[in-house]
């Protein structure tokens, strides 16, 4: 599936909910879902730190494509980066750099990646794409 | 006396409203309070009648201006019983009386090898300053290190006090963990040692009665955004001898008496510390917020405040899993503590979504959180105008949360 087709999935699922509980719990259930991050990959060199929660991402380059493995000490955290890293995850380098994240809004999330929020989330979508673009050049 | 919460509730335009639907619950007073209506109204009175430059026009705006600006720098006298307006200094808050205090010592007083005492749990804005401060004069820091209940190592203060020690720095209250320290103990024996000593009230100003005169610190400060009153304006007081003797801080208009490309000299106290058109209406709006815990009574606010706070935490000791970060004896104004096994974001995310507002994260003070090894804690914090009935809406709320996450 391309990244476009990955959000339009994601966005359909949330159609579902009809509050945030809903939409909660189901972030919290795809938190148990986030392959963990292998122990050996959670190093402080791997941290994007934000004021309120950490986030774990590690990055291999496979061919033309990335694969990605993330993880996060706050659960509502960790199940948007479970949904971040199924977005980009074993995409095209090109491709990551030149698909633009739509779903967190349309699913009603964009608080999460507010400035105030500080969780690193932010930080954590900079840093995919910066490693899409250093697998490119090599 | 019973306060009439009622009326006071009434004063405070922003908190009838809803939040994701449900009545909201203010609980993040540590960072920064509601303001009343007599507050805005000053502001906005000021702007629509009397705006005008201060200290400088001979015309009736001007002198307008000028007088009611005066008169909050009278009413923080009061407020602190201060013993003269002069050693009343406005500053942008209580960062930049502490920045000012530094900047000024660095230029005139620190050496190097001369060490600077600051506690285990200062915000962010009380030790970067001082890190700042070391490095450019070469002084050495040290720290007085916190008990696992929250409180500072008494001895361990006394044991680093020496000679050398030539400032002394703490919180009257800890933002982080609610601690209310000993300050008459700090300094004195600060004092004992010939160094100086300055307190930030920043959380204690607004839920206590301070007394400059009775403390006797040498410096003290805090942010009027906390106590009712507007951002963007904050106060130094220090005493008048020692003020004096101190350089200026920022160069500009206000604080000179004559410029010439030979030389300059400063104004008299408070305006040499003042350069700059300072925040007016933040001033003007200071005095209403003066008036207006004046007219609720410091002590009433003090002890319902107190109330509230036993309240909230026999409420949550019922709870399973709730972890208080700082148990000191003597706490005021906020509870800080997590749930176990649950992350403080994912909780104050779902709180929320539930109309209630509080903190969570490190609360400017990294260092206490590495201390107790926690990524951060829930704080909620406490106003006059909040209620019991609050309380149980966030302890509900609290339950919930367990239920998602436990």
């Amino acid at each position: 599936m391309t990244i476009q087709e990955i959000q339009d999935e994601i966005i359909e699922e949330f159609d579902m909910f009809d509050d945030w509980m809903q939409k909660y719990d189901y972030l919290i259930e795809l938190s148990k879902d986030l392959p963990l991050l292998d122990e050996k990959h959670k190093l402080d060199e791997n941290i994007i730190k934000g004021c309120q929660s950490k986030v774990w991402l590690h990055a291999e380059k496979q061919g033309d494509s990335v694969r990605y493995t993330a993880d996060s000490d706050a659960i509502i955290t960790k199940g948007i980066v479970a949904l971040l890293v199924r977005v980009y995850d074993q995409q095209k380098s090109k491709d990551i750099l030149e698909n633009e994240l739509h779903f967190i809004d349309a699913i009603g999330l964009k608080e999460h990646l507010s400035m105030t929020r500080s969780n690193g989330l932010v930080s954590m979508i900079k840093q995919m794409k910066f490693y899409a673009l250093a697998f490119q050049a090599n | 006396m019973a306060l009439n919460l009622e009326n006071i509730r009434a004063q405070f335009p922003v908190l009838h409203q809803e939040v994701n639907g449900r009545p909201l619950v203010y609980f993040d007073n540590a960072a920064t309070s509601q303001k009343p209506k007599m507050v805005i109204d000053a502001i906005a009175q000021y702007y629509n009648k009397e705006n005008s430059n201060i200290h400088r026009g001979v015309h009736y705006l001007s002198q307008l201006a000028t007088d009611k600006y005066e008169k909050a720098r009278e009413a923080i006298r009061r407020l602190l019983n201060a013993k003269a307006v002069e050693e009343i200094i406005f500053t942008r808050g209580t960062t930049e009386a502490i920045n000012l205090v530094a900047n000024c010592l660095t230029r005139s007083l620190f050496k190097p090898g001369d060490e600077i005492i600051i506690s285990a749990i200062e915000h962010h804005s009380n030790i970067v300053p001082w890190q700042m401060a070391c490095e450019q004069s070469g002084a050495v820091l040290k720290v007085i290190p916190v008990l696992d209940s929250g409180e500072l190592d008494m001895d361990a203060y006394k044991a680093l006090l020496n000679e050398k020690t030539k400032f002394v720095t703490v919180n009257s209250i800890s933002n982080a963990l609610g601690t209310v320290n000993p300050i008459e103990e700090i300094i004195a024996l600060a004092h004992a040692k010939g160094a100086l000593i300055l307190i930030d009230g920043a959380q204690s100003v607004p839920h206590a009665k301070v007394d400059v005169q009775a403390l006797d610190a040498d410096f003290y400060c805090f942010s009027a955004h906390k106590m009712y009153g507007p951002t963007g304006v904050g106060v130094l007081h220090g005493k008048k001898e020692i003020l004096e003797k101190m350089p200026p801080y920022h160069g500009g208009g206000e604080m000179i008496k004559e410029v010439t490309f030979e030389g300059t000299t400063y104004n008299d106290l408070p305006f040499k510390f003042e350069g700059g058109t300072p925040n007016i209406a933040g001033g003007i709006g200071v005095e209403a917020a003066v008036r207006f815990m004046e007219e609720v009574g410091v002590e009433n606010i003090a002890n319902y405040e107190a109330e509230l706070l036993a309240y909230a935490l026999e409420k949550l000791k019922e709870i399973e899993g709730v972890q208080f970060i700082g148990e000191a004896k003597n706490r005021a104004g906020l509870v800080s503590f997590n749930l176990k096994g649950i992350h403080p974001y994912d909780a104050g995310t779902v709180l929320d979504k539930l109309g209630i507002a509080i903190r969570t994260g490190h609360h400017c003070a990294q260092p206490v959180m590495d201390r107790f090894d926690v990524p951060g804690t829930m704080r909620a914090s406490f106003a006059v105008y909040n209620t019991k009935q609050e309380i149980d809406v966030f302890i509900a709320g609290i339950h919930r949360v367990k239920q998602m996450f436990g």
